[in-house]
C-alpha cells in the first residue's frame, strides 16, 4: 500500500482526525519553542567612533584638521573629480537646495573636521549629531554613504574652499 | 479500497493509544526539540550557505542551512525578468549558444570549488542538462560569470565534477550521438554514436574555463560521476549504462546487462597525451561567454576544434569496472579509497577498493575487454556488497567519520552504512521519493557533517496544496548522533537535483557589497550626472542615465521617435550596500533591469506608439522612491520635434530667467 492511498482523505476519516487531534491538542498544550534566543546580530561597530570632543567637529575619526593656504591645486582636481561622480547629482555648487544643500558656503558654516565627518561617517552622523539631523529633517532624504575614504574627504574638503572663493 | 479506508482511522488510534501525546506518523517524526535546532532568531545567521540547483528553473536557489531560508534565486541558465538577467544588453551574451539565444535550461548538478579536496568557497559549477553547458559562478558576487557550450554532447548529465585541486570540471554526455551533428540513420547506432566526456581547464586564478580535450568512448549513456581523491587523485570516475547500445525504449533495451561499468579514467595520464599532440584535432564549433565584472558586460565568442583522445586506441588510459545494473551514483569516499556504486535496479550495492583496483590493473585481473578497452574482473577491485541496503539506491555521502549515507529513491528513505563493515547502521524515511541527498562538504575530503538534506521528488501532501502543481519538498535531518533525526521539512523553488552546502565562514566575509563607479568600465556609464546624456546614431538613440537617490537624469527627455531604438544605459551612483535602484518603462516588451551601486545595466525599447511614456525606479529606494521618475516623448517617425533633455528644469521658469 501506498503513503498517498494511506493519506488521501475521505470526510468521516477527516471528520475522525480533527477530533482525536483537537483531543490530543487540549491535553498536551505543547510548550512555546524551546530557543528563546533574543541576542541581537553583532552589528559593525567599527563605523561608531567615539565623539569628538568639540560637538561643532562632528563624530568621526576625524579629529583635526591642518588646511594650507595657498590651497592644495592637486586636491582640488581630485576633489572636483569625486564631486562629479558621487555628489554632484544631489549638491550643487551655487546655494541651491536639491536633495541635499548646495555647498556654496559650507566651509564658512561648518568646521573642517565636521565636513569630513560628514561625508566619511554619515550613517553615525544622521543618527547622533544635532546639525546632521536639523539638515535631514530639512531634506528629508538620508545622504547616501558613498564610500569616500578619509583622504578622498579632504580633497572634497580642498575642492569646497575653492567653491567658497579660497585661493 | 475498503481496507485502505478504515486502516489509517485505526493505525492514528492506535499510535495515539501507545504513546500518547507524541502519535507516530509522517507528521511527527520531528520530535522533541527539532524546532529550537532549526531555529535561527530574527537579525542572526545561518551556519551554512546551501547552493542548491534550481532543475527546470535553471536557476541557482541559495539557501541558509539549518533554518531552510530561501536567500536568493540567482539566474544561471535561464532569463529572469525579475533584475533583467539575459533581457538587458549586457546579459544577452551569456545565453547564447550555436543554437542562438537559449532563454531556458535544466540544471541538476553543483560543484563547489575545492583546495586539496577540501572547499575553498570560490566558485559554484553547474550543468546545462538539455543545451549541453557548463556554468561558473563568482560565489563572491553570486553572479553567473562564464558559460562554456559543450560540442559533441547530447546532454550534458553527467557534470560537473571536478577534480581534487579544481584543476578540471568534467562535462560528460548523458546521449550518445553522432559526433559533429552528423546526419545518420538511427538504426546505425552501434556505428555512429559515440560518447564523449569534455575535460575543461579551469584557471586556478580567474576561474576561467576552455576545453583542454575530449574522450571519446563508445555509445553508453553517461549518468554520474566523481573525482578521486587522496591516494586516487588521478582518476575520475564515470557511472555508464546503455552498454547495450540501445536506441529505442530504453526502459527494457537498456536494462538487460546484469552488469554495465564505472568507467575510470587516469586524466593525469589523459593530460600528459593531450599535451604531447596525441589524438587528432577535430572540427566542432562552440560558444564561450564571460561576463566582465569592470565593464558590467557579457561578450560571447565562437570556439572552433577540440582535441580528441579515443578511449579504445591508449592503452593505460580508461578501465572498466563492472558495476550492477544501471548505475547512478559513482561516489568517492573522503579517504579517496572507496568508490560506491548506485545500481538503481540492483538489490545490493558494491563498494569498490582503489587500492584493489590499483593491483587488478598491475595483475591484469581482467575479465575481457570492451573494444579493447580492460573490464576488470569485478570480484577483484570489490571492497564487499551493501546487502539489502533498500530500493533503488542513487546516490551516497559522506560524513567523514566512516559513514556512507544512500539515497533510496524506489523505498522513500536514507540508508546509512558503515564503510568498513558494510553494515546497515540506521534508516529514515523521506517524504517522498527522495533523489539527490546531501552533508555540508559531504563530496569532499572534509565533511562538516551535522545534517544531511533529503531532496525529494515527489511532494504531495507535504504543505498546503496549491492545485496539480507543487513546490518540491526538501527535508533536513541531523546526523551528529548514531541515529539520524528529522528536524525540517522546507519547500524548494524548481526542482533541486544536487546541491552542495559549505560554512558560511567561507563566504560571508568576501562578499561584494557594491560595484566601485571608480573601476566601472562600461562604455556607456555615466559617471557622474554631469555626463548624463541623449546621443543620436541613426535611428539609435543612447540615453546615458545616472540613478540615485531619488531622482533619475535626465528625467524629461524629447526628441525620440516611433521605429527608434532607445538605449537606456542606467549607472547608479549609489556606493553602499542594498541600494539597487531598477529601471522600467510602459510598453517595453523585454523587462526591467535592476542596477546594483556602481553597476551600468542597459534596457533596449523600441516604442511602437506616440505619446508621452513614463518611467521608473522599481526598487523601493527612499522615502521619496514614488517621484523617482521620468518621461519621454515619443513623435511620429519623420518628425522634427528636438532631441532635448533635462532634470529639474521648469521650461516657463527657464524662459523668463532668459
Amino acid at each position: 500500500m501506498d503513503k498517498t492511498t494511506l493519506l488521501s482523505g475521505t470526510g468521516i476519516r477527516a471528520g475522525v482526525m480533527v477530533l482525536l487531534l483537537a483531543v490530543w491538542v487540549a491535553a498536551c498544550k505543547p510548550d512555546r519553542p524551546a530557543s528563546q534566543s533574543t541576542t541581537p546580530a553583532g552589528r559593525d561597530a567599527s563605523s561608531a567612533v567615539a565623539e569628538n570632543a568639540d560637538p561643532s567637529k562632528g563624530i568621526g575619526q576625524v579629529q583635526h584638521v591642518t588646511l594650507n593656504t595657498p590651497l592644495e591645486q592637486d586636491r582640488i582636481k581630485r576633489g572636483q573629480a569625486i564631486y562629479e561622480m558621487k555628489c554632484q547629482a544631489c549638491h550643487r555648487l551655487d546655494e541651491t537646495r536639491v536633495v541635499g544643500p548646495g555647498w556654496a558656503g559650507v566651509t564658512k558654516r561648518r568646521k573642517p573636521e565636521w565636513i569630513m565627518n560628514m561625508i566619511t561617517n554619515v550613517d553615525v552622523m544622521l543618527d547622533q549629531d544635532p546639525e546632521a539631523q536639523k539638515l535631514l529633517e530639512l531634506c528629508l532624504t538620508r545622504m547616501p554613504n558613498q564610500n569616500v575614504s578619509i583622504g578622498d574627504a579632504r580633497d572634497i574638503l580642498e575642492f569646497m574652499r575653492k567653491n567658497d572663493g579660497e585661493e | 479500497m475498503k481496507t485502505t479506508f478504515r486502516l489509517p482511522v485505526t493505525l492514528i488510534v492506535c499510535g495515539l493509544v501507545a504513546v500518547g501525546c507524541k502519535p507516530k506518523g509522517p507528521g511527527d517524526m520531528a520530535m522533541g526539540d527539532a524546532a529550537s535546532r532549526v531555529y535561527v532568531a530574527p537579525g542572526q545567521y545561518d551556519e551554512f550557505y546551501n547552493i542548491v540547483s534550481g532543475g527546470f528553473n535553471g536557476q541557482i536557489g541559495v539557501y541558509g542551512i539549518p533554518s531552510g531560508r530561501l536567500l536568493k534565486i540567482l539566474p544561471v541558465f535561464s532569463v529572469s525578468p525579475e533584475n533583467g538577467w539575459g533581457y538587458s544588453e549586457e546579459t544577452k551574451p551569456m545565453l547564447n549558444t550555436t543554437h542562438g539565444f537559449v532563454p531556458w535550461d535544466d540544471l541538476h548538478h553543483i560543484a563547489l570549488s575545492t583546495t586539496n579536496g577540501e572547499h575553498d568557497g570560490r566558485w559554484a559549477f553547474a550543468n546545462a542538462n538539455n543545451t549541453p553547458r557548463v556554468a561558473r559562478v563568482n560565489l563572491r558576487t553570486f553572479k553567473t560569470e562564464e558559460i562554456l557550450e559543450i560540442p559533441n554532447s547530447g546532454g550534458n548529465h553527467s557534470s560537473p565534477f571536478i577534480t581534487e585541486n579544481t584543476e578540471y570540471v568534467i562535462a560528460g554526455t548523458r546521449f550518445s550521438i553522432p559526433m559533429d551533428n552528423k546526419d545518420v540513420p538511427i538504426s546505425s547506432y552501434k556505428d555512429n554514436f559515440k560518447g564523449s566526456i569534455s575535460f575543461i581547464k579551469v584557471d586556478p586564478q580567474s576561474g576561467e574555463m576552455s576545453i583542454a580535450f575530449q574522450l571519446r568512448t563508445p555509445g553508453f549513456n553517461f549518468d554520474l560521476s566523481r573525482g578521486g581523491k587522496g591516494p586516487s587523485r588521478d582518476w575520475f570516475f564515470f557511472s555508464c549504462y546503455n552498454t547495450e547500445l540501445a536506441y529505442t525504449l530504453l526502459e527494457i533495451n537498456a536494462s538487460k546487462n546484469d552488469k554495465d561499468f564505472i568507467m575510470a579514467v587516469n586524466w593525469r595520464k589523459a593530460e600528459e597525451l593531450a599535451s604531447q599532440g596525441q589524438g587528432r584535432l577535430e572540427n566542432v564549433e562552440y560558444v564561450h561567454n564571460v561576463y566582465d565584472e569592470r565593464t558590467h558586460t557579457a561578450t560571447s565568442t565562437v570556439k572552433k576544434g577540440v582535441r580528441v583522445l579515443d578511449i579504445t586506441e591508449f592503452p593505460e588510459l580508461v578501465y572498466f569496472i563492472p558495476c550492477p545494473k544501471s548505475p547512478h551514483g559513482c561516489d568517492v569516499d573522503p579517504t579517496g579509497e572507496y568508490i560506491v556504486g548506485s545500481g538503481k535496479l540492483a538489490a545490493t550495492m558494491p563498494v569498490f577498493s582503489f587500492t584493489k583496483f590499483q593491483n587488478a590493473i598491475a595483475s591484469k585481473d581482467f575479465e575481457g575487454d570492451f573494444s579493447g578497452v580492460p573490464v576488470l574482473r569485478y570480484e577483484a577491485v570489490l571492497h564487499g556488497e551493501v546487502q539489502k541496503p533498500g530500493l533503488g539506491p542513487l546516490h551516497t555521502e559522506f560524513d567523514g567519520r566512516g559513514n556512507a549515507y544512500t539515497s533510496m529513491f524506489v523505498s522513500s528513505e536514507i540508508v546509512k552504512w558503515n564503510l568498513e563493515t558494510l553494515e546497515v547502521l540506521d534508516r529514515v524515511p523521506t517524504y517522498y521519493s527522495i533523489g539527490h541527498l546531501s552533508i555540508p562538504g559531504g563530496p569532499t575530503a572534509k565533511p562538516h557533517g551535522k545534517y544531511v538534506i533529503a531532496y525529494n521528488k515527489i511532494t504531495k501532501d507535504r504543505y498546503l496544496p496549491t492545485g496539480p502543481e507543487l513546490a518540491q519538498s526538501a527535508q533536513l535531518y541531523d546526523i551528529s548522533g548514531d541515529k539520524m533525526q528529522l528536524l525540517l521539512d522546507f519547500p524548494t523553488a524548481g526542482e533541486p537535483h544536487y546541491a552542495e552546502a559549505l560554512p558560511a565562514s567561507l563566504i560571508r566575509d568576501n562578499v561584494e557589497k557594491f560595484y566601485r563607479i571608480e573601476d566601472n568600465e562600461h562604455p556607456y556609464a555615466a559617471k557622474g550626472e554631469g555626463q548624463a546624456r541623449v546621443e543620436r546614431n541613426g535611428k539609435d538613440v543612447h540615453v546615458y542615465m545616472t540613478a540615485i537617490r531619488s531622482h533619475l537624469t535626465p528625467d524629461n527627455i524629447e526628441g525620440v521617435r516611433v521605429g527608434d531604438q532607445v538605449y537606456f544605459h542606467v549607472t547608479n551612483l549609489e556606493q553602499d550596500w542594498d541600494v539597487p535602484h531598477g529601471f522600467a518603462i510602459k510598453g517595453a516588451t523585454n523587462a526591467e533591469i535592476l542596477i546594483m551601486p556602481g553597476e551600468t545595466q542597459t534596457l533596449k525599447w523600441v516604442p511602437d506608439k506616440t505619446g508621452v511614456y513614463p518611467f521608473y525606479c522599481t526598487d523601493f529606494c527612499s522615502a521619496l522612491h514614488q517621484e523617482m521618475s521620468g518621461y519621454i516623448r515619443v513623435s511620429p517617425a519623420n518628425s522634427n520635434t528636438p532631441l532635448k533633455f533635462s532634470t529639474g528644469v521648469i521650461e516657463g521658469e527657464a524662459a523668463a530667467a532668459q
